[in-house]
């Protein structure tokens, strides 16, 4: 597991991200097996899993904060900082590896000007690498959210980001 | 009725190819000349040849046309679907064979392949359950549920011969046998979609493209083993695959086919999905279960086996989709069918995902005991560019390597096991002359130490001390003596480890030291990388001979390593050079290389 | 709920839908001459009827239509070919709907070629 750095943007949940959580926590609370499920969701509903949101859940679910602590770090998806707006995750499973996405990556990298983990200032961009997406058919690939890009070179990435410019 | 269908794959690397917008443009150009009555645009599944996404097939003519523009779909439209011309200059041009246009599957990447497991993929309408019936959908449930008893089931499993798909290929028919035999209150029937194998996306595509087809074999199984409620843990690095897998659950449910009474039968069974969170070694059996219970993914001793004490402590199924995938052709087909195919030991076929250094990349399902050279050279074209084939890798990270000398190993698990390799999950990585086999060692260990649950030590701290030896040698620190110590501490790992991921780790690097000894001593000894892959054992040089004097490298270099007088030829300071590569990159006249 | 006659029924009724998406190297083609020419005679109503009547017949399975750029005869449009696995290609002149529905019945279903409709 990659070791976790902790941000010292201070969280700021609203209203209505804590009704959607409280919505969460009703309906996976007492069923068997809902630590993960109840924690992706809420996850989904902050874009990440801070100190106090783990708290919320180990109250409503009636499990130690430790076991949510422990399960939070266990698994790569689970983010304890912030992601941006648009997380991007460049793929070096085997197929994309053979085919030089470390290359890609590191040219992402001067693109994005954030390193492996890192997130742009402005809160828009978020930079992983990852483990096989699966689609290595057009390695080497890239994931924007849940678009999928392929067949990447250093030279053609540069492409992607331009459509990202203005959003 | 439709007078013609057009096929347009929807997987996650046609999508990515922009297949929405080909969709999106076939359906308004159709529209725009009034022939939406006679014409369908189907989205369907993968239907495997990767390398030519977007790929769209016109039906009934069987024409395939491949990497395909929006742009193009105006005169297709226009000139195929309504004047009947077929627009021979958009096609995969190997099936042009003078003035006949050859079905697909005369092509040379389809026709030694037997679709079995992939029968409907990137044949029916991926979110469709009509069409999914139309192809004898349901047909196999049926046969079951009215016709079979669960003992009957179960020997017809058995006696077809499957094997677990996942990797570990154990018995499927013995497997649902001792969970069917298990004591329990309640016994559960899992999927495994955790398909974590980096290289490998045959459970993805069966799940875009067919969810009905696992749907259907889960409730069979459930029949057979007594189950009453099932789980798919699928990766959540696949949204497309959750995706068309909640919709076909609601098809399923809204007609009946999962709930509280069968196709009127009363039996009772439903699936729910679970999504995994990005770790490895939830693939392994113990491991996913405990996920799904809201633990950390570390896996436990066995025995108990899960057929006995599974999830929740319940006797439980676990199953990979592949090994679903074929169970309704089995039932259906009967278990001779299935039997007819593949080799003594290892019946049927198998789906690969071939990868890497190869010209036909995509998803292949050939019989057992194909021998790789079928499948690299026929099916897969060969490596691209004229390079020489090196190597193939199957099993990802717990596989091994099939050598060029050994291209011809049939690809069956007796086989493989006796080469030191594995069939695996189906991931095949084609490597050629420029691959080198200690960095793709080094490579797979990076990945293992980083997915290593930690629960153990041989493989927590095993790997990690692997990884650094391999480190050592590719960054030219290595000794002829840290080779030896490093064969010793993986066979150490492989005996010590607590689950299939330490005890697999170290197939990568015992299987490179086996067939490509020679490379690790070059690293070690020579402190060179044949392969001009490690960077620490490099170094970039300029030929005098054909240097023209530009200063064009020596103005890309990042550091100031290269010095020359204009016109004359120019040289590289190694102590400077950090290897990055742009002088070579820049140069026109080829006068840089690396050795 | 669907019953196992439901899903029967369903069956019947969608097979159309899935029956052409293989090799469909031995079945009767039914090739319909388009091109600009073809379409000003008439001929899309031509190959509307004839994928109508096979679907009645409940042919789907056995005989496919396909399109095909001009056949050369413009004065003999629309014209259609008829080839059954192993037979010799038989071409019929000057169709319409009515006349494709013969073809069907007489010469796809009974094997009888209509030789008041060929050239």
């Amino acid at each position: 597991m990659s070791a976790k750095v902790v941000s010292s943007v201070p969280f700021n949940g609203t209203k209505e991200q804590k009704e959607a959580l409280d919505a969460v926590i009703a309906r996976y609370k007492g069923q068997q097996g809902c630590v993960m499920p109840a924690m992706q969701e809420a996850q989904d509903i902050y874009g990440y899993l801070p100190e106090e949101v783990q708290q919320m859940l180990a109250e409503g679910l009636n499990v130690p904060l430790e076991h949510i602590y422990g399960v939070s770090t266990f698994y790569a998806q689970f983010n304890l900082n912030p992601k941006g707006r648009y997380r991007v995750g460049v793929c070096l499973g085997t197929a994309c590896y053979v085919k030089n996405s470390a290359n890609v990556l590191e040219k992402i990298k001067e693109i994005l000007g954030i390193d492996n983990g890192g997130c742009t200032p402005d809160g828009k961009f978020s930079l992983d690498a990852t483990r096989c997406l699966g689609c290595c058919g057009l390695a080497p690939v890239m994931m924007i959210n849940d678009d999928v890009y392929g067949r990447l070179t250093p030279e053609n990435v540069a492409e992607v980001f331009e459509k990202y410019k203005d959003l | 009725m439709f007078r013609s269908y057009v096929l347009v794959c929807g997987g996650t690397g046609c999508t990515s190819s922009n297949s929405p917008k080909v969709i999106e443009a076939l359906e308004n150009e159709i529209k725009a000349v009034g022939l939406q009555d006679e014409v369908k645009v189907v989205k369907t599944g993968c239907f495997g040849l990767c390398a030519l996404g977007p790929i769209m097939i016109v039906y009934p003519e069987g024409v395939f046309y491949s990497r395909v523009k929006p742009e193009w779909i105006k005169e297709i439209v226009d000139e195929h679907l309504l004047k009947g011309r077929i627009v021979k200059k958009y096609l995969y041009q190997e099936t042009i064979d003078g003035d006949n246009i050859k079905n697909l599957m005369h092509t040379r990447f389809y026709e030694k392949q037997t679709r079995i497991a992939l029968h409907n993929c990137g044949v029916i309408a991926a979110e469709d359950i009509d069409e999914y019936i139309a192809r004898g959908g349901y047909t196999a449930l049926e046969k079951v549920l009215f016709h079979m008893q669960p003992q009957e089931v179960i020997e017809v499993v058995k006696a077809s011969g499957l094997r677990g798909r996942g990797g570990a290929g154990f018995s499927t028919g013995m497997k649902w046998q001792f969970t069917a035999s298990a004591e329990g209150d309640v016994k559960y029937v899992c999927c495994n979609a955790d398909e974590g194998d980096p290289g490998a996306f045959m459970d993805r595509s069966v799940l875009e493209g067919d969810p009905h087809c696992v749907i259907e074999a889960m409730t069979i199984a459930a029949y057979a083993i007594g189950g009453s409620q099932g789980y798919v843990y699928v990766r959540a690095e696949y949204p497309i695959a959750v995706q068309r897998l909640r919709i076909a659950l609601a098809q399923a449910r809204e007609y009946g086919l999962l709930g509280d009474n069968i196709m009127g039968t009363g039996f009772k069974f439903d699936i729910e999905i679970r999504l995994g969170a990005g770790a490895f070694v939830c693939g392994e059996e113990t491991a996913l279960m405990t996920s799904i219970e809201g633990n950390r993914g570390e896996p436990r001793p066995r025995p108990p086996f899960p057929a006995n004490k599974g999830l929740f402590a319940k006797p439980t199924l676990l199953n990979n989709v592949e090994t679903y995938a074929n169970i309704t052709q089995i039932i259906n087909n009967g278990a001779e069918w299935f039997a007819s195919m593949g080799t003594e030991k290892s019946k049927g076929t198998k789906v690969f995902a071939l990868g890497g250094k190869v010209v036909n990349t995509g998803l292949v399902e050939i019989p057992m005991g194909t021998p790789l050279r079928t499948v690299i050279e026929e099916i897969g074209g060969g490596c691209p560019n004229g390079k020489k084939f090196k190597a193939a890798q199957t099993g990802g990270p717990s596989g091994g390597c099939i050598p060029a000398s050994l291209i011809d190993t049939p690809l069956d698990y007796e086989s493989m096991a006796a080469i030191g390799s594995i069939v695996g999950s189906g991931g095949l990585i084609v490597m050629d002359e420029d691959n080198c086999m200690v960095d793709i060692a080094k490579f797979f260990l990076d990945f293992t130490v980083d997915e290593s649950c930690g629960k153990c030590a041989p493989c927590r701290i095993g790997t990690k001390r692997i990884y650094e030896m391999l480190e050592k040698i590719t960054s030219g620190n290595g000794t002829l003596e840290d080779i030896d110590k490093l064969e010793e501490l993986c066979y150490q790992v492989k005996s010590a480890s607590l689950c299939a991921l330490g005890q697999t780790a170290p197939n990568p690097v015992l299987s490179t030291l086996n067939y490509f000894r020679d490379e690790y001593i070059a690293h070690v000894v020579d402190k060179k990388c044949p392969a001009g892959v490690c960077k620490s054992l490099l170094q970039y040089v300029i030929d005098p001979e054909k240097c023209k004097g530009c200063t064009a490298c020596a103005r890309q270099c990042p550091v100031g390593a290269i010095s020359g007088t204009v016109k004359q030829p120019h040289v590289i300071d190694s102590s400077k050079c950090i290897k990055c590569g742009a002088c070579m990159a820049t140069c026109k006249f080829g006068a840089i290389s690396k050795k | 709920m669907k019953t196992p006659a439901d899903l029967a029924a369903i069956r019947v009724a969608k097979k159309h839908l899935v029956a052409s998406r293989h090799d469909n190297m031995n079945a009767v083609r039914v090739t319909v001459g388009m091109g600009t020419c073809g379409i000003a005679a008439g001929a899309r109503a031509v190959s509307n009827a004839f994928v109508e009547e096979i679907f009645k017949a409940g042919l789907d399975e056995k005989a496919i239509v396909v399109l095909s750029g001009c056949m050369g005869d413009c004065s003999l449009e629309p014209m259609v070919t008829v080839e059954v696995p192993g037979a010799e290609k038989v071409t019929y002149v000057k169709m319409d709907a009515a006349k494709a529905a013969r073809v069907v019945a007489e010469h796809i279903v009974n094997n009888k070629v209509v030789t008041d409709y060929t050239k």
